[in-house]
């Protein structure tokens, strides 16, 4: 699942990469990365309520990916402004984004749901843990998705 | 209360986890949507849920989940028992349903959580 | 007991099934997954969930449930609403979570037996 990682020094900036890839259909090994985000990120010792929202991010764009891709790349960033995640899969994209963002829209299989995801609500959920989102998808090719959680917090984020 | 008072509360076996029993649970959300457990609950509550698969743990690592209460009689998959141990997640078992469950931890004083994350736009 | 006093307890608003909240509730259901209360609900039960899909129509009407409880103010889809005004299946919206409305419902189900 781990590609590889780098640290380098951009304008005085520390900036942490790190690129892993997941297998689409691979329901055992779901979760692995987000998982794994979660670690780094603690270990940087960004605060609990941002780890967990980026982890949570990372983990339903990884469902989905396992869900209806064959195959998918996630790339962390970390620099002291903000975590970005991206994810970039190849598999069937989005026929029409604004359906897919509806709360309770969803293609998935049984399979899928009996693992208690595919009920709608992945995308809806990405979209309120980030502070920035982005998706694009190309049908027939795949899809990118664009996730930036901002570490220093302008507002408070939870009521 | 504790897990250990829990675990008397459902008359639950224990899984995974035997080392936490003293750790203190105040929330629970009871689910069987993964995505409606990300979207709504709280680090340090029970998760109630009739899954045993692998991510049921993905998910209750990913938020800080206390301890999974497994509902229904239900056992799990060794695969989910070898993550849960790997991640230090504690699992209960209970032969109860999930509103059973519920009903007899709220009476003895376990609310409900609901915490949705706002996002700025 | 009587589902009106279950609404009027706990506050429930109703959209569909106006005609049937003398229903005697007998027990309670949680569960989102539609095949698990297929398999496992009770009838006389009422099934707490956040599925709003109209397909939950058909299993409350198959199994005989008391009604349904949508919680954490899920709105259900229109035709979820259609559906349930048409089979006559009470359906209600709850602003709590599903574990709190479980153990209120549990509580008001055991007091009235005892008494």
């Amino acid at each position: 699942m781990r590609g590889e990682s780098s640290e380098q020094v951009l304008n005085g900036q520390k900036i942490f990469e790190e690129l892993f890839i997941i297998e689409g259909g691979n329901f055992n090994k779901a979760g692995e990365v987000a998982s794994r985000i979660k670690v780094i990120l603690k270990n940087m010792g960004i605060p609990d309520e941002l780890v967990r929202r980026a982890a949570l991010v990372a983990y339903e764009s990884e469902i989905n990916i396992v869900s209806y891709a064959k195959q998918g790349y996630m790339k962390l960033t970390v620099n002291p402004d903000l975590i970005m995640i991206e994810s970039i899969d190849e598999g069937e994209g989005i026929v029409d984004i604004e359906l897919a963002m509806q709360e309770g829209y969803s293609t998935a299989n049984d399979r899928i749901r009996e693992m208690g995801f595919g009920a709608g609500m992945g995308l809806c959920n990405i979209k309120n843990y980030s502070d920035y989102f982005d998706l694009r998808s190309k049908i027939g090719k795949g899809t990118y998705l664009k996730m930036i959680i901002e570490s220093q917090q302008k507002n408070p984020k939870t009521e | 209360m504790t897990l250990q008072d829990v675990k008397d509360i459902l008359d639950a076996e224990m899984i995974v986890g035997g080392d936490k029993l003293d750790m203190e649970v105040k929330t629970a959300f009871g689910a069987d949507l993964m995505s409606d457990v990300l979207a709504y609950a709280k680090a340090g509550s029970l998760l109630l849920t009739g899954l045993t698969n692998p991510q049921v743990i993905r998910t209750a690592n990913v938020l800080d989940i206390a301890a999974i209460i497994v509902v229904r009689g239900k056992k799990p998959p060794q695969e989910t028992v070898n993550l849960a141990d790997e991640m230090h997640i504690p699992i209960l078992c209970t032969k109860y349903i999930l509103f059973e469950t519920a009903g007899r931890l709220y009476q003895k004083g376990i609310v409900g959580c609901v915490e949705k994350v706002q996002s700025k736009s | 007991m009587e589902l009106s006093s279950i609404i009027n307890a706990l506050s429930l608003r109703v959209v569909s099934g106006k005609d049937n909240l003398s229903n005697a509730v007998t027990g309670g259901y949680v569960g989102d997954l539609l095949s698990d209360v297929m398999g496992n609900g009770k009838s006389g039960d009422l099934w707490i969930t956040r599925q709003v899909h109209q397909n939950i129509v058909a299993v409350a009407s198959l199994k005989d449930l008391a009604g349904i409880v949508l919680v954490n103010n899920c709105e259900p889809a229109e035709d979820t609403i259609q559906k349930g005004v048409k089979e006559g299946i009470p359906i209600m919206i709850s602003e709590m979570p599903g574990f709190d409305v479980a153990g209120k419902v549990y509580n008001l189900i055991k007091k009235d037996h005892h008494e």
